[in-house]
């Protein structure tokens, strides 16, 4: 049993204690599938789009996801607060292990809690070919990483939670808006296609869609490519911003 | 000093224009208890900080155990134990599993671990309770599990931040001779701040005394004692710091400090 795996475990166990938090975070997916899903369906359906939810359901499973991850990562801020933080960093332990341990704990949170609105998205109604579910697994875990390591990355920047509704309202919030997890980037403005070409979260959005059997846009192995490559880049920027903390 | 398992020259320690740490240099000895001791804000736990890799220097170099804490952040950390002076532990897990944690991250073999832990568990009084939550736990039992916690694997240097503050007599005691009984079997070298002078008097074998950032005495309890022309530790400290040692105050600021963590969250 090494160090990665504890601080994986750590991250399971407070997850698994804290009933409010998982269910809280379920809220936001819930609205957005009952506004959207049944609000827009029919508007959706009469331009030609076709079913909605089928739609929608990829898009607000990717919510989920990025919710929980940069909320995984930015949670160094209370451990930071509450003293813990310190005593992983005087650990013999790289910190880079340490970084990377936390990181797949909180993604590993954050593909269980993608993996809840998913199995509420079927009771709704949507039908996704079962047979990709390995695949969308695979993509859920993509985004989870990813963000989480995004939050790590700036929660090792910050000293208190002031900053977090910042961080909600001109990251979080745009990054989900303005991926296609809501309407298709398909025939949308020049700009917006643009904007959502430099947002992560939209190969992850398409990656997600397509490998339900939804239509992509572009393209799966694009999707898969890009998403593994800021992966990378934001495992690498998050491990080295947190091993420069100084308490 | 021939072998210093701690060296430290000219350490300074600037936040802006306030200086905490100012140019200090010293030594411990393998195998020495070693108090640092001073009044509040003295600069104590910046100190260890950088000692501990927590906090760059300003300035000045450190070697623990002949690796420098800047340019072998990893070595250095192989080679010493921390109890910090203010809470560490994850209150979401419980008091077995913060052991179990600590364990993992320090390597100690799984056996060992366990045959530890209870030890220690006995020791601070917390066996009973260790599968309750540390949430639940009053400050004495958190700061029991955290010294306990910092003595489940045997460093080459243990740090100790006013490790016994806010116990009562007796568990003080039976921390002191455990942490004793590790220096004399295992070489430990111990470096240690405490408020409680009879306490250091009785189990340092070298003191410093700070002050504003710079060392002001140097020495055995004995050396100090005579130097100051006092009879106990106590009395010394206060005519060579021309101060009085208030730890009440000082646990009074901490409950402080920590309630308002509790409001931040
Ligand atoms: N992060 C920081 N930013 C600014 N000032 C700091 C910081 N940390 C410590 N200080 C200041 O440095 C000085 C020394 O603090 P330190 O915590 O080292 O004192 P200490 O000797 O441990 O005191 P105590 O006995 O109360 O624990 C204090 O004046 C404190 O306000
Ligand atoms: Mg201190």
């Amino acid at each position: 049993m090494g160090p990665i795996y504890i601080m994986w475990l750590r991250q399971l166990k407070r997850y698994s204690r804290s009933r409010a938090r998982m269910i809280g975070s379920l809220g936001q997916p819930l609205i957005f599938l009952l506004a959207f899903g049944f609000g827009f369906g029919n508007i959706y359906q009469k331009a030609g789009g076709g079913d909605y939810l089928q739609f929608l359901a990829p898009g607000v499973i990717a919510m989920a996801v990025l919710f929980t991850a940069i909320f995984s990562g930015i949670e160094i801020i209370w451990d930071r607060q509450f003293g813990f933080l310190k005593e992983t960093l005087v650990a013999p332990v790289s910190r880079f292990s340490i970084m990377l341990g936390r990181t797949l704990g909180g993604a590993t949170v954050a593909l269980l809690q993608g993996t809840i609105v998913f199995l509420i998205a079927l009771c709704f109604g949507f039908r996704p070919s079962l047979a990709a579910v390995p695949l969308a697994l695979l993509f859920m875990f993509l985004i989870a990483l990813l963000f989480t390591a995004l939050g790590t990355a700036l929660a090792s920047q910050l000293n208190d939670m002031q900053s977090f509704p910042l961080i909600m309202n001109f990251l979080v919030m745009p990054l989900f808006f303005f991926s296609g997890a809501i309407f298709p980037l398909k025939g949308v403005n020049g700009v917006l296609t643009i904007v959502a070409s430099c947002n992560p979260l939209a190969y992850g959005v398409d990656g997600l869609r397509a490998s339900f059997g939804g239509e992509s846009f572009y393209g799966m192995g694009v999707d898969m490519l890009v998403l593994s490559a800021f992966c990378a880049f934001f495992l690498g920027l998050g491990s080295w911003l947190f091993s420069k903390i100084q308490i | 000093m021939k072998n210093a398992i701690i060296e430290v020259k000219k350490l300074t320690k600037k936040f802006g224009d306030f200086t905490a740490v100012n140019d200090i240099s010293f030594s411990v000895a393998k195998g020495e208890i070693f108090g640092f001791l001073g009044p509040n804000g003295a600069g104590k736990t910046t100190s260890i900080k950088m000692l501990t890799t927590l906090l760059k220097p300003t300035s000045g170099t450190i070697l623990l155990d002949g690796h420098n804490t800047v340019s072998a952040q990893d070595d250095v950390r192989a080679s010493f134990g921390i109890v910090f002076q203010d809470q560490s532990l994850d209150d979401e897990l419980t008091a077995a599993e913060n052991m179990e944690f600590h364990g993992v991250l320090y390597k100690v073999p799984a056996a060992l671990r366990k045959q530890r832990t209870e030890e220690l568990l006995k020791i601070v009084e917390l066996w009973d309770r260790r599968n309750d939550l540390v949430k639940q736990f009053s400050g004495g039992m958190k700061r029991r599990l955290e010294i306990a916690r910092g003595l489940l694997h045997h460093p080459k240097i243990l740090f100790l931040d006013e490790p016994t503050v806010g116990l009562d007599p007796q568990t003080r005691n039976h921390i002191w001779n455990y942490i004793l009984d590790l220096n004399k079997k295992e070489g430990v070298t111990v470096f240690f701040t405490t408020h409680y002078m009879e306490e250091a008097d009785r189990v340092a074998s070298q003191v410093t005394i700070v002050d504003h950032g710079k060392i002001i005495a140097q020495g055995t309890p004995k050396e100090l004692k005579k130097k100051a022309k006092a009879k106990t530790l106590e009395d010394a400290f206060i005519k060579l710091t021309g101060k009085k040692l208030r730890d009440e105050d000082a646990s009074d600021l901490e409950s402080l400090r920590n309630q308002k963590k509790m409001w931040r969250r």
